[in-house]
């Protein structure tokens, strides 16, 4: 009751008694206030403030980066000077690794275990970020997507040269649908796909060999990309056939004969990115995205740690 | 004689509402005005264009299915975002988006420079199913996309309200010319309101932009997938950074 008398009031008062008390701010906040008033003016003299004339106020603190011209700047405290330094700083300490790699053969890359690791770690990272989308996240590939980069089956090479290439240029896989033949019927096709499978011991109907391979080696075409012996070529990315690794025709997946000769006669029968079919089979080109020295990385990676290399 | 007081200000509603929205924008007027007069802000750089009318429907569709609520497109100034994303976003880089994408709350990876990073037949498989393509992922799948078809009837009030604001779509031959001047012919055509039907068409029978068309994989019907995929394959991709030094736009800010 005794506070009635010390503070004041607003003034107002309504319905004749009600009034309201006016108390001051705590000190302990005032004085908060004014402190961070204070930050404020220390904090405009540091960093970038106040706009003036069109430009603005830069502050006294500084950031020194080289750039990639290896010209040393001293510039305002900014994010992007900033960021520039904080590169810098990692890329020292890595430089020893990467000068190392770009200086070393990947063979004795291979054979140097502090380079091995390098390559596992820093590799795993890269093909995390930037491989592991398609060809998932162990390198095992995806059927009728992304070849399988473990095993010893490569489309375009698996020497080190081959899969660096692949990595820089990317690649675009082709085959036209139906081959060169563009009447190719139902029947051939499906001749074709039982030729096909009995190349690598598929199930398959033994009775419609003959006239698939008399295509395969004729009117179809296959033989031109496919070779004579269907054994591919790595040069042109075209597949070995007479395995039994897939990457278009899921026939691992297809359980039954019917089922695998329908998914190979599907390919056989829409190509891939032939022109009038789906774009597919495509590996986007990195040299943009990565320096030389991650595209060398990642190249050690797939051939020595996921270990598919030739 | 009138006296202004608190009292005044207190017994008037409408005066007080007009200076409480003041006064609460006053932070805000602060920090975004000055930025008009700074030079710099959007930093000069060469590639940036508008969205041709493909890619646009395919931000509208990006907006209208919320892809912003977990993906960003802010690439910031920070070391690890460079290392997974590239280079960081400038402001030139979206001055022509309405609304831009900017964000710091990601559920998905920021999708600032996504574009061309993976081919077509990915983007159409990961929208229908994510969990096909990145095993962990908790993307919702959007399978929808490729069997609606896409909806172009109004895609001319669209660029024309654009162009209100301020993107250089061009109504007028004088438009048209100053855009060929400043993009190339070849994006020039693009931007014409006159012919955004026809460009529509054209840019999903053969591409642009270095991807090839046809995005959603069938060449006969143009849907949501076709837009949507053509908008994600120009993300980040204007700006060719190879040919700045890495320090360009560092005294920009």
């Amino acid at each position: 009751m005794s506070q009635e008398n010390e503070v004041e009031t607003t003034g107002h008062v309504w319905d004749g008694d009600l009034q309201e008390y006016n108390n001051p701010l705590p000190r302990w906040w005032i004085w908060g206030f004014y402190a961070s008033v204070a930050f404020a003016i220390v904090y405009w003299f540091i960093y970038p403030s106040w706009p003036v004339a069109g430009h603005f106020l830069t502050g006294f603190d500084t950031v020194t980066y080289v750039n990639n011209k290896g010209e040393k700047k001293t510039v305002h405290w900014n994010s992007r000077a900033e960021l520039m330094a904080n590169m810098n700083q990692y890329a020292a300490k890595q430089k020893p690794y990467f000068d190392k790699i770009a200086a070393t053969p990947f063979k004795k890359i291979k054979a140097d275990p502090g380079l091995n690791d390098f390559i596992a770690s820093s590799g795993r990272t890269l093909f995390a970020d930037n491989c592991a989308a398609c060809h998932q996240a162990g390198g095992q590939g995806k059927i009728g997507f992304a070849p399988n980069l473990t095993d010893d089956d490569w489309l375009h090479g698996g020497t080190y040269k081959a899969i660096q290439q692949s990595i820089v240029n990317g690649r675009e896989g082709v085959m036209p649908a139906k081959g060169l033949d563009p009447n190719m019927t139902d029947k051939q096709a499906t001749a074709l796909a039982n030729y096909v499978l009995s190349l690598s011991g598929e199930p398959h109907d033994a009775t419609l060999v003959a006239q698939g391979s008399a295509l395969f080696h004729g009117a179809a075409g296959c033989f031109s990309c496919h070779g004579a012996n269907a054994k591919g070529n790595q040069l042109i990315g075209s597949a070995n056939l007479t395995d039994k690794i897939w990457l278009w025709a899921s026939s691992p997946g297809a359980q039954t004969k019917a089922a695998k000769v329908e998914a190979v006669k599907q390919v056989i029968l829409t190509g891939i990115n032939d022109p009038n079919s789906i774009h597919k089979g495509v590996m986007p080109a990195w040299k943009g995205r990565l320096s030389g020295e991650q595209i060398k990385v990642l190249t050690a990676y797939v051939h020595d740690t996921l270990g598919g290399g030739e | 004689m009138f006296k202004f007081t608190h009292d005044t200000i207190e017994r008037n509603v409408g005066l007080m509402i007009v200076l409480m929205m003041l006064a609460i924008s006053i932070g805000g007027m602060v920090e975004i005005i000055p930025l008009f007069f700074i030079k710099g802000t959007v930093e000069p750089v060469k590639g940036v264009r508008p969205y041709t009318p493909l890619e646009q429907l395919g931000r509208d569709i990006y907006v209208k299915d919320g892809c912003y609520l977990c993906h960003s497109q802010m690439i910031r100034p920070f070391r690890d975002e460079e290392l997974r994303y590239g280079h960081y976003s400038l402001a030139a880089e979206s001055q022509y988006d309405h609304p831009f994408q900017w964000g710091s709350k990601r559920t998905g990876p920021d999708l600032a420079r996504v574009g061309k990073k993976y081919s077509n037949e990915w983007q159409v498989q990961h929208l229908i199913a994510p969990r096909s393509m990145v095993p962990e992922s908790v993307m919702p799948n959007f399978p929808w996309l490729l069997t609606t078809p896409l909806d172009y009837s109004d895609i001319k009030d669209k660029m024309r309200a654009l162009r209100d604001v301020g993107v250089p779509y061009s109504a007028t031959k004088a438009e048209y010319e100053r855009n060929v001047k400043k993009f190339g012919p070849k994006v020039a055509e693009m931007l014409k309101i006159s012919d955004a039907e026809k460009n529509i068409i054209w840019q999903v029978k053969h591409g642009f932009n270095g991807v090839p068309g046809d995005y959603d994989g069938n060449p006969n019907n143009i849907t949501e997938m076709d837009a949507l995929v053509a908008y994600l394959q120009v993300l980040g991709t204007m700006v060719n950074f190879n040919k700045y030094d890495n320090d360009q736009f560092v005294q920009y800010r």
